[in-house]
Order: C-alpha cells, then structure tokens, then sequence
C-alpha cells in the first residue's frame, strides 16, 4: 500500500507535502504584504501583485522601487534579474515531467517557487518519483496561501507589529537549510563531493558578492559550482 | 478594490518577466534529449542554489561595504543542528523560527 501511494502521489498527497513550508508562505507572505501597505497599495493591488509576479523577494523590491518613484522600466529589469534563478530551478525539475503536454509543463513551471522546487527536488533526491497531479497539488496550496497571507498583511499593515519581532523572517532560510541538509544526506555516497561543492559556493558568494549585487552572485556560484561538479565527476 | 492602471500596467510587465524563467525550461527540454554533461550539471543545481540561498541571507549589502550579518549566523547554529538530526522540515523551520524570535529579543 505504502509502496503504491509512493509511487505515484496524489494532488492531495502534494497539498500534504506543502505544509512544512506554509509557515514560510505565512510569514513572508504578511511581511510582503505590509510592505505592500507601506508603498501605498490597496489590498486588492496588493492581491493582484502577489497573483500575478508571485515572487517574495520581487515583491519586496518592486514595493520599495515604487517607495523611492523609481523608473518602471528599472522596476521591470531588477525584477526580471531577481527572478532568474527560477531558470535554473525550472532546468533542473523540467527533465522529470517530459512525459506531459506542453500546457501542463507550462503550469508547472508557472507556479513554481523556491519552496516548491526544494520539496520537490528533495523528493527527486530520495528517487520517488515526480507526477503532475503532486506537483500541482504543492503548487497549488502554497500559491493560494501566499496570496492570502500578502492580502493578509495589506489589510492589516500599519497595526500590527514587524514580522521580524516573531523570527518569521527566519522561516524562509531555515527551509532552505533544512532541504539543504536534506539533500545531503540523500545520497551517502555523495556527501564529502556535496561538502566540497557547498563550501566552493559559500566562498564563491562572498567573493562574488562583493562586485555583484546578492542576487547575480546566487545565480552565477550556482552555475559555476555545479558546472565544478559535473566536469569533475567520474 | 480600485486597482490603479499605471501600477497595473507594471505588476503585469513584471509577472511576464518572472513568468519566462520559470516556464521557458519547462517548454524547452520536452522536445530534445538532454546530453549527459547538461543532466550531470542540472543534478548538481539543487544542493549549489540551496546553499548559495543560504549564505544570500547572511550577506549584508550596506552600499558600499559587505558585511557578515552575525546573528543571521547565530540563528543558522541551532537551525543546521536541528535539521542534520530531525531531518524534518517542520521541526527546523519551528526551531529556526523560535531561534531567530529568542535571540532578537535577547540582543
């Protein structure tokens, strides 16, 4: 019974595997969403902008250009560079759903998140196997409740207290070191290259970081450090 | 709720830039076979992006110098450990939580 369930995952299956990271959607979600408020955005735009970039940290950064009257093409092009790491996610998961229609590879990729992508790699990386309905199942739940949780946040803005006063900030990258570890750990004979490759990327980020901004730096230790390790694979 | 047009106009330019990473792969690889170097690559992104995630938190950006953010460090301590022997999501993401909330009370 374990083995079938396993096997082949159901959407609710997929909606169970997202709440780990609901926490993380919360508590973000409300953050973006009193910045929201704080750039002058109606609950409903606020909504509206979560529907349609669905992008924490893009989110934050439009808020704050529209604070400071920036340009909208800037806007545009540092939300474009923020977002490009999805690329990479997207590469990654993509060759596990060849098997589907172009229109649901397109729903897939479109909702996909750094929270849904580390789930899902996580499970790629214990060999279960990856299936649309679970996939849309975890997209699903985690895009309704960040919509919700920025709304949320909008609508409350000025009267309550900073998020960052309850650590929910935090939730984000204690995710990230979780499925990190996670990831790890899931192939043994593995861990001392993953060892080697996380602290070429950790140097690679800091010495990156200080000619690029964060963003670029993530974006380009990743493709050089995983590059590192499949030329040096035997 | 009165959404107005000129923000409209930019939130929809910048879901078409986010939503072309995201999808473009997804649309791309059906359609050829991927030679092995590339999927050796692609197997190692995970474990390269988490990290650099990671250490993306820790970086403080003040314009002009960088710096390490300390207690962002402090707070990661108790949230590895946690993670290496819970190996649970939800356990670390609670423990990271709590963690950060203590230690910003306390400092």
């Amino acid at each position: 019974m374990q083995n079938t369930k396993e096997l082949s995952p159901t959407f609710v299956q997929g909606i169970r595997d997202c709440v780990p990271t609901l926490l993380g959607y919360i508590g973000i979600g409300f953050a973006a969403g009193i910045v929201g408020n704080a750039a002058g955005l109606t609950v409903g735009e606020v909504g509206l902008l979560s529907a349609l970039v669905y992008a924490g940290a893009s989110q934050f950064i439009i808020c704050a250009m529209l604070i400071s009257l920036s340009p909208p093409p800037a806007i545009i092009a540092t939300t474009f560079i923020v977002n490009l790491r999805h690329f990479l996610m997207s590469a990654a998961l993509a060759p596990h759903f060849t098997s589907y229609s172009l229109l649901k590879n397109i729903g897939i990729g479109a909702l996909l998140t750094d929270e849904t992508f580390g789930v899902a790699s996580n499970r790629a990386a214990q060999r279960l196997p990856l299936n649309d309905r679970w996939m849309n199942g975890l997209n699903v739940t985690a895009y309704i409740s960040w919509i919700m949780s920025c709304m949320a946040g909008g609508w409350l803005g000025g009267w309550v207290p900073d998020p960052e006063v309850w650590g929910l900030d935090f939730a984000l990258p204690a995710m990230f070191a979780a499925l990190l570890v996670l990831q790890l750990f899931a192939e043994a004979s593995k861990i001392k290259r993953y060892l080697l490759l996380i602290a070429l990327t950790i140097v690679m980020m800091f010495i990156l970081s200080g000619y690029l901004s964060t963003y670029l730096a993530v974006l380009i230790s990743t493709i050089a450090v995983a590059a590192i390790g499949a030329v040096t694979e035997r | 709720m009165n959404i107005d047009f000129n923000l409209l106009w930019i939130f929809i330019a910048c879901a078409a830039v986010t939503f072309l990473p995201r999808v473009l792969p997804f649309a791309l690889i059906r359609r050829i076979r991927m030679p092995v170097p590339i999927q050796r690559w692609l197997s190692y992104i995970p474990i390269c992006l988490l990290t650099a995630l990671v250490v993306e938190g820790a970086i403080q950006d003040d314009g002009a110098f960088l710096s390490v953010d300390w207690r962002y460090v402090l707070i990661l301590i108790p949230t590895f450990v946690t993670a290496v022997w819970s190996r649970s999501l939800v356990t670390t993401v609670l423990v990271g939580v709590i963690s950060a909330a203590l230690l910003r009370w306390l400092l």
